[in-house]
C-alpha cells in the first residue's frame, strides 16, 4: 500500500490531498505513470517527487508503506 | 525551542530573532517577506500559502544546516507563515546571526534563495478575476524535454 500526497493545483485537480493506492510498484516512474493514466494528469511528469519526505526520482525503489509526495514547482518565501 | 518552523497564525518577528542571539554575534540580519499587493499591474486581494509541512521543516532546517557549515559561527533561524495571508502581512522571516556584518547578510540571501529552489510550500494568487498556484520563481524546473536536435 502506497500513500500518495499531492499540493497545489494537483491537490484542487484530484480533489483530495493523499490518495492511497492498494497495488504494488517497483519505482516512481510507475507510480506517475498510474495517476497519469487514471486522474488524466499529463503534466505530472514535469513534477518533482519525494519519498518519505526526501526528493527521489523516476527510479527510485517503493515499497508498500512509503509515501509519496508530488511536489510542483515550489513558491515559498 | 524550533529554529526551523512552519505555523498558521502570525509570525512575531522579535521570538525569531531571540533564537539567533549569543554571545559570539556581532551582527544580526533579518529577511521579512510581506504580502504585496501590486504585481506587473495586477492586484492582489489576498494570498493563500500550503505547505508540506513536516518536509518543509526538514528542508528548512537543511538549508540552515548548509548556511551554518559553508560559514562558520552563523546561526540561522527561519518561520514561514501558511494559509490565508493580506496584503502586508509577513509570510516569512530568516534571522541569521554572525560574529560580522557581511557574512550574516550574505547567509540571509542564500537562505532565502535555496527556500525558493527546495522548500515545499506554494502560494496560490487571489486577484479581481481569478486564481492561481503560483510556481516556479527562479524558472529552473528541471522539464525533461525529448527535443530534436537542430543541425
Amino acid at each position: 500500500m502506497i500513500k500518495v500526497l499531492l499540493f497545489a493545483h494537483l491537490q484542487e485537480q484530484i480533489g483530495s490531498s493523499h490518495i492511497t493506492i492498494k497495488e504494488s510498484f517497483s519505482n516512481v516512474k510507475e507510480i506517475k505513470e498510474y495517476l497519469i493514466n487514471k486522474y488524466n494528469l499529463p503534466h505530472l511528469n514535469g513534477v518533482m517527487v519525494a519519498k518519505n519526505e526526501e526528493y527521489a526520482f523516476d527510479d527510485t525503489k517503493v515499497n508498500s508503506g512509503d509515501v509519496i509526495a508530488f511536489i510542483p514547482p515550489v513558491s515559498g518565501g | 525551542m524550533k529554529r526551523y518552523e512552519i505555523i498558521d497564525g502570525p509570525i512575531d518577528t522579535g521570538e525569531v530573532i531571540k533564537k539567533v542571539v549569543c554571545n559570539e554575534a556581532g551582527a544580526i540580519t533579518t529577511f521579512i517577506g510581506t504580502v504585496r499587493e501590486w504585481t506587473k499591474g495586477k492586484r492582489t486581494l489576498y494570498l493563500e500559502y500550503q505547505a508540506y509541512i513536516s518536509m518543509a521543516e526538514k528542508k528548512l532546517k537543511q538549508i540552515g544546516d548548509e548556511v551554518e557549515s559553508r560559514w562558520p559561527g552563523v546561526k540561522v533561524a527561519i518561520t514561514h507563515r501558511i494559509g490565508r495571508l493580506e496584503i502586508s502581512d509577513i509570510a516569512v522571516v530568516i534571522a541569521v546571526s554572525s560574529p560580522h556584518r557581511k557574512v550574516a547578510y550574505e547567509a540571509n540571501q542564500f537562505i532565502i534563495e535555496r527556500i525558493k529552489e527546495i522548500v515545499p510550500i506554494w502560494k496560490k494568487e487571489h486577484w479581481e478575476n481569478g486564481e492561481l498556484w503560483i510556481g516556479d520563481q527562479l524558472e529552473i524546473t528541471p522539464l525533461v524535454v525529448e527535443g530534436e536536435e537542430k543541425r
